[in-house]
Parts: C-alpha cells; sequence; structure tokens
C-alpha cells in the first residue's frame, strides 16, 4: 500500500483495492453502470465523472436547476439522501435501483463509517466513504474514478481541479491584507460557523479572517450585539431574504460592511456556491469569495470560470443569459 | 403594610432592578454613562446607540412582554382547566405556532412572514381545537377541549416533522430547529411594536373580568347558579390567552415552563385568587424570562437557547415548589 501511494496512478492496476476514507479496502466491481450516491456532495462528483451512471439525485431537480444541466438528465429520478441529517433514502430503494455501487462524499467520522459498513452488511454492494473536504477533491476524484471505471474522465476531472487549487494558492501568495469576513446564515443572519465549521470552509481555504473564528465549530447562533463588536469589513451569505434585510434593518446599519454597501449574496444554482451542498461546487465560492475579499489579487474573469466549471462538473456550457442570471442577481457582486 | 403588599412591592422592586441591569450588560461594552446619555436622548457613538435602542432595547422589553404573557395565559388556563400541570399551550397554539413558523421557513420566506405565520397558525391550531372540542357533546367540555388540544396538538406536530423531514438538511433544517428552540436574539423594534399591543389586548378582558375568573374553577352548574356563564366566559378567556400567547411566540418561539412554573410561584405566594395572582404572575414571568434571556446573551460569545435555562432552573424549582405545596388551590 505504501509503495502504491508513491506509483503514478496509471501503473496501479485497475483492479486493486481502493481505500476509502475510513481505511476500509474496497474492492472495484468488475463492472459499475449503477451508481447511488448517498448525499448530495457524492452526487455532483459522479454526475461530473459519468453523468450516465449516476441512478438518481437525493433531491430531484427543480425546474431552476434542471435548466443548468444536458436535458436528458433533467429526469433523473429523486432517491433520497442516505446519509447525514435527513435520511430520506431506503434501503429496498438502493437495491430496487440495481446499484452497483454507493458512494458517499462528506465527513468521513465513525459515524459516517459504521453507516457505511452497516449497508454494505445489508446489501452486499460495495459502499465507499471520501473526504468532502475542496483541498481533499482531487483525491476523492481519483479514487471514486478508479472504482467506477472511469479512471480517465476522473483524472482529467483531478488534474484540473488541482491547477484551480494551485492557481488560488497562487494568487493567495501576493495578497496582504486580509479583511475580516462574517458570514451571515438564516433569514435575520445570525447564524455563522466558527473556526473548523464545514460551513466556512470557503473562507479558511482562502485564508480569510473568520469574525466568528473564536466560536466552535459548526453551525452557532451569536448575539447581534456581537456582531457589532466584531464589526466585519464584508459579510457573507446564502440567503436573500437576510441579504435583503440588511439593507433595510435600522440594526445593522451601524456595521461597517453594510455601511460601505459590502454584503453579498452567494449564488446558488444549481448547486450553492459558498456553503451547502458541502461539496466540490464550492470551488467557485472560492473563487467568487476570492474576487470579493481581494480584488487585487483575483483580478479573474468569473464568467469564464462558472462557464468553464459548468462545462465539466454539469456537462452543459451555461448560456449567457443564465450567466447573467447567476452573476447580476442583486448582492452577488459589487455594484 | 400586610405580607401581600410586600410581594408585590418586592417583585416590582426585583424586576426594575433587573430590567437596569439588563440595559447595562451585554456583548457589546455600553458605560452607565453613555446608556444614560442615550436614555435621556444625548449623543453618542453611532454604535452604542444603535445597541442600546436597536438591538439589546427592544430584546429587554420583548422579554418582558414574552414572560409577562406566558405566564398570564398560563395563570388563566390553569384557573380555568383547575389543573395545575396545565401550560398556555394546552390548546395547541404553540404548536400551530411552530407549524406555521416552519412552514414560513420551509417556503424560504422573510423574518417578517414567518413571525406572520407563527401568530396566524396558532390562532388557528386553537379555534380548530375549540370548534372540534365544543362539538364533542356528552363529555365534561373542559375535558373534551383538553382531548381536543392533545390530539389535534399531536396531529399538527406530526406535519411539522413531515416539514422538517422534507426540508432542505443543509439551510432549512437548521433554521427550523433553531426557531423550535426558542429565541429572543433577532427581536427587532418592530417585533415589540406589534407584538406588545396584541398581548395588551389579550390581557385586556382578564383585567377586566379578573373577579369573574375565580367562578370559571367552580363546576358549571354550580357558577349558572350564581349568574356566570361560564361558556361564553371560557371562550373570551380561551380567546385572550390565545391571543396573547401566540403574539409572544410569532417573536419568540417556544420557549417552555414560563407559562407553567410561574402561575404556580405566584400562588404560592398569593393563594389563588386570580385578580391578586394576575398582577404578580406576570411581574415573576417577565422577571424570570428577563433573567433567562440576559444569561443567554452575556453567558458565551454565542446564544444559549432560552428554553435550556428555563429547563435548568425550572425543573428543580418547580420539584421543589410542589413539595413545599401544601396549601389546596
Amino acid at each position: 500500500m505504501f509503495i502504491a501511494l508513491f506509483l503514478p496512478a496509471s501503473v496501479i492496476n485497475a483492479q486493486s483495492p481502493v481505500l476509502d476514507a475510513s481505511g476500509r479496502k474496497i474492492e472495484p466491481p468488475a463492472k459499475v453502470e449503477r451508481v447511488y450516491a448517498a448525499g448530495p456532495p457524492a452526487g455532483v462528483l459522479v454526475f461530473a465523472i459519468a453523468p450516465d451512471k449516476l441512478v438518481g439525485w437525493t433531491r430531484a431537480m427543480r425546474p431552476n436547476e434542471a435548466q443548468f444541466f444536458p436535458e436528458r438528465y433533467a429526469e433523473v429520478p429523486e432517491l433520497g439522501r442516505l446519509t447525514g441529517r435527513g435520511n430520506t433514502a431506503n434501503v429496498e430503494v438502493v437495491l430496487n435501483a440495481k446499484t452497483d455501487l454507493i458512494v458517499d462524499v462528506g465527513s468521513t467520522g465513525e459515524t459516517y463509517a459504521s453507516l457505511a459498513s452497516q449497508v454494505k452488511e445489508q446489501t452486499r454492494i460495495p459502499y465507499a466513504l471520501f473526504d468532502g473536504r475542496i483541498e481533499a477533491t482531487p483525491a476523492t476524484l481519483r479514487s471514486l474514478g478508479r472504482l467506477m471505471g472511469n479512471e480517465k474522465e476522473a483524472e482529467r476531472l483531478a488534474a484540473w481541479y488541482d491547477s484551480e487549487i494551485t492557481q488560488v494558492k497562487k494568487r493567495m501568495q501576493g495578497v496582504s491584507r486580509h479583511p475580516l469576513v462574517y458570514y451571515g446564515r438564516g433569514a435575520s443572519g445570525l447564524q455563522t460557523g466558527g473556526r473548523g465549521s464545514i460551513n466556512v470552509e470557503v473562507l479558511e481555504f482562502l485564508g480569510a479572517r473568520n469574525a466568528a473564528a473564536e466560536a466552535r465549530a459548526g453551525l452557532v447562533t451569536v448575539p447581534f450585539e456581537q456582531v457589532i463588536l466584531w464589526d466585519p469589513e464584508v459579510i457573507l451569505t446564502t440567503d436573500p431574504n437576510f441579504w435583503r434585510l440588511s439593507s433595510q434593518d435600522a440594526r445593522w446599519r451601524g456595521v461597517r460592511a453594510v455601511k460601505n454597501g459590502k454584503v453579498f449574496l452567494s449564488p446558488h444554482l444549481p448547486f450553492g456556491w459558498f456553503d451547502f451542498p458541502p461539496g466540490a461546487n464550492r470551488l467557485l465560492g472560492v473563487w467568487w469569495a476570492g474576487k470579493l475579499l481581494y480584488p487585487q489579487a483575483f483580478d479573474i474573469d468569473l464568467r469564464a470560470k462558472v462557464s468553464e466549471f459548468h462545462r465539466l462538473f454539469y456537462h452543459r456550457d451555461p448560456s449567457a443569459a443564465q450567466l447573467d442570471a447567476l452573476l447580476a442577481e442583486p448582492g452577488v457582486l459589487p455594484k | 403594610m400586610n405580607s401581600r403588599t410586600l410581594t408585590y412591592l418586592l417583585a416590582v422592586a426585583a424586576l426594575l432592578a433587573l430590567t437596569a441591569l439588563a440595559f447595562a450588560v451585554g456583548r457589546y461594552p455600553v458605560s452607565l454613562a453613555e446608556l444614560f446619555s442615550v436614555l435621556i436622548g444625548k449623543s453618542v457613538s453611532a454604535n452604542v446607540a444603535t445597541v442600546v435602542l436597536q438591538v439589546r432595547g427592544p430584546r429587554v422589553l420583548a422579554a418582558l412582554v414574552v414572560g409577562a404573557a406566558l405566564a398570564a395565559a398560563g395563570t388563566a388556563y390553569q384557573g380555568m382547566f383547575r389543573n395545575p400541570l396545565v401550560s398556555p399551550d394546552i390548546l395547541g397554539v404553540s404548536t400551530g405556532a411552530a407549524l406555521g413558523a416552519v412552514l414560513a421557513i420551509f417556503l424560504s420566506l422573510n423574518v417578517f412572514l414567518i413571525q406572520i405565520f407563527a401568530f396566524a397558525g396558532g390562532l388557528a391550531a386553537v379555534g380548530l381545537v375549540y370548534w372540534v372540542g365544543s362539538r364533542l357533546r356528552g363529555h365534561d367540555p373542559l375535558l373534551a377541549l383538553v382531548l381536543t388540544g392533545v390530539v389535534i396538538g399531536t396531529l399538527l406536530g406530526s406535519v411539522i416533522a413531515l416539514l422538517k423531514y422534507l426540508a432542505d438538511p443543509y439551510n432549512q433544517l437548521p433554521a427550523i430547529t433553531y426557531w423550535l428552540l426558542g429565541s429572543l436574539a433577532s427581536i427587532a423594534p418592530r417585533d415589540l411594536a406589534s407584538a406588545a399591543p396584541l398581548a395588551l389586548l389579550g390581557l385586556a378582558p382578564m383585567l377586566l373580568l379578573r373577579w369573574r375568573m375565580n367562578l370559571l374553577a367552580l363546576p358549571d352548574d354550580e357558577a349558572r347558579a350564581l349568574g356566570v356563564d361560564t361558556r361564553r366566559l371560557r371562550t373570551l378567556v380561551v380567546a385572550a390567552a390565545t391571543l396573547m400567547t401566540a403574539a409572544a411566540v410569532a417573536v419568540s418561539g417556544i420557549i417552555g415552563w414560563v407559562g407553567l412554573l410561574i402561575p404556580h410561584a405566584a400562588r404560592l405566594l398569593v393563594g389563588p385568587d386570580f385578580g391578586k395572582l394576575l398582577p404578580l404572575a406576570m411581574l415573576l414571568g417577565a422577571a424570570f424570562l428577563l433573567g433567562v434571556d440576559t444569561l443567554c446573551r452575556t453567558l458565551a460569545l454565542i446564544e444559549v437557547p432560552p428554553g435550556v435555562l428555563t429547563a435548568l432552573i425550572g425543573t428543580p424549582f418547580f420539584l421543589w415548589l410542589f413539595a413545599l405545596a401544601r396549601r389546596s388551590w
């Protein structure tokens, strides 16, 4: 195994076992035609690698989401989630979908590892669990590609993702000043993520200063006075209700970010850019937030970035009108 | 001065002292001089003015209103149902409000509409319970009402569970969970302006009818013999208590224990006469929730859900009261 780590992927026999993030060895099935993704982050990756192999989304595409995918995939059925909060799938559904492989991408803690083992026992279908962090996405893509028998496609995506990560890091080297950022969630904007919280992974990946860093990891509610005390320079949000509220509510007026018009709303179609689902889709949030926080270092063409990501991961070039709708929505970019 | 007057005076003094303290403490440091300047209208830094007038002030006042409203509704219900285990949500007002709020969150509506939905949900739930309950003939009317409340409350609860199940687990589910935990964290001046008049509107009939309220505790035929139409009076009390509770819950989410615990404490202090009990229960309810909420916003960097604190303080206190109480009520 140790030697295998140092060999180029192509040298490894495709039939040798793949080590998943919970440390279990998984034999790649001889033929994988149908893959069940246990949660949205896994769905995004399986769809990116081989859209025809994804047996269903955990939640069917709504019309405003479906428009970003090739038409023949708009009807991929809804099968429910098997992982995390809000399990809605039934193991019989997974069996009935004639699944060759189950994939979960995200948190790799004991809860999910034991769930994987249990479902594997029940169904005899190989169940692989992979790390969902942005940094780990290229490795996850490669392992997934080997399991699915789509090494070439996966390698292409992984190499591209690697180069994007490298580009972001290179640009970050030129950054000398980090503005204080507050991530406001929920309709009132008072929910946020502390240091190490998956909700602010985009911020941490960018090395940004999270105002709420001292709070515990995970989603928390903070007192309003605390936000005024932090006085963030920039506020990012995923909630259009909060984005509107921030400019109308007298309580928010005193906060620097609101005073200076620096409250920004992350696009959320077809998958969110900033926070959820916590998958590969957040690469666009990295570019978006980078551009907002470090305009000099991230002098990039965001439109081109979106097009490229969509082409590679969603298999459809967004139309000019769709790009306009994504980027010209009030609050997404500075006026 | 008799001991009852002393009790009232002490309660008022405690409430005033607690209110002053609540204005003075918080995550944002405001000195007493600054606080005083703001309150008499002198100019201070913009942030201090915002904290005191827009954030802390409304929140303190909202805690007083919500605490007093829940305690008043609890007092009325405990008297009317002749049962010390009754809380304001016995007829489903909280569950109805929760369903309204959860539906609004499920539909991704804004804060204002979430409150409207919660308020309307609370009223609608009790309306439904009352309508069904009063049609179940051949039973004790109070028993029919309580049983209908329990059954419909359970039904609404399962609709809430269904919506939680269908909600987006990354975004809506946490928002729903936070609402159900209850919190005064996001109170804005507007919330106070909408909740306080409605709560007062609910309080008015209770104050006006405080003498007759005692007769509700009597069996129907005895009350009727005394010339009181218990049916009409009961309808009015349910409507008033529901209005108060729905107005409170719409801005605060569900905060348990206040409406159950405080009327007990007040009854131990001044006895069961509604006219004497109601003012004290309201004073104690306001003080209790204000104290709890002040802890919620100052204990830690993050908000502590008030329901957790009310239960932590309330459970032992309730048991102690129960062990202590010899007096029949």
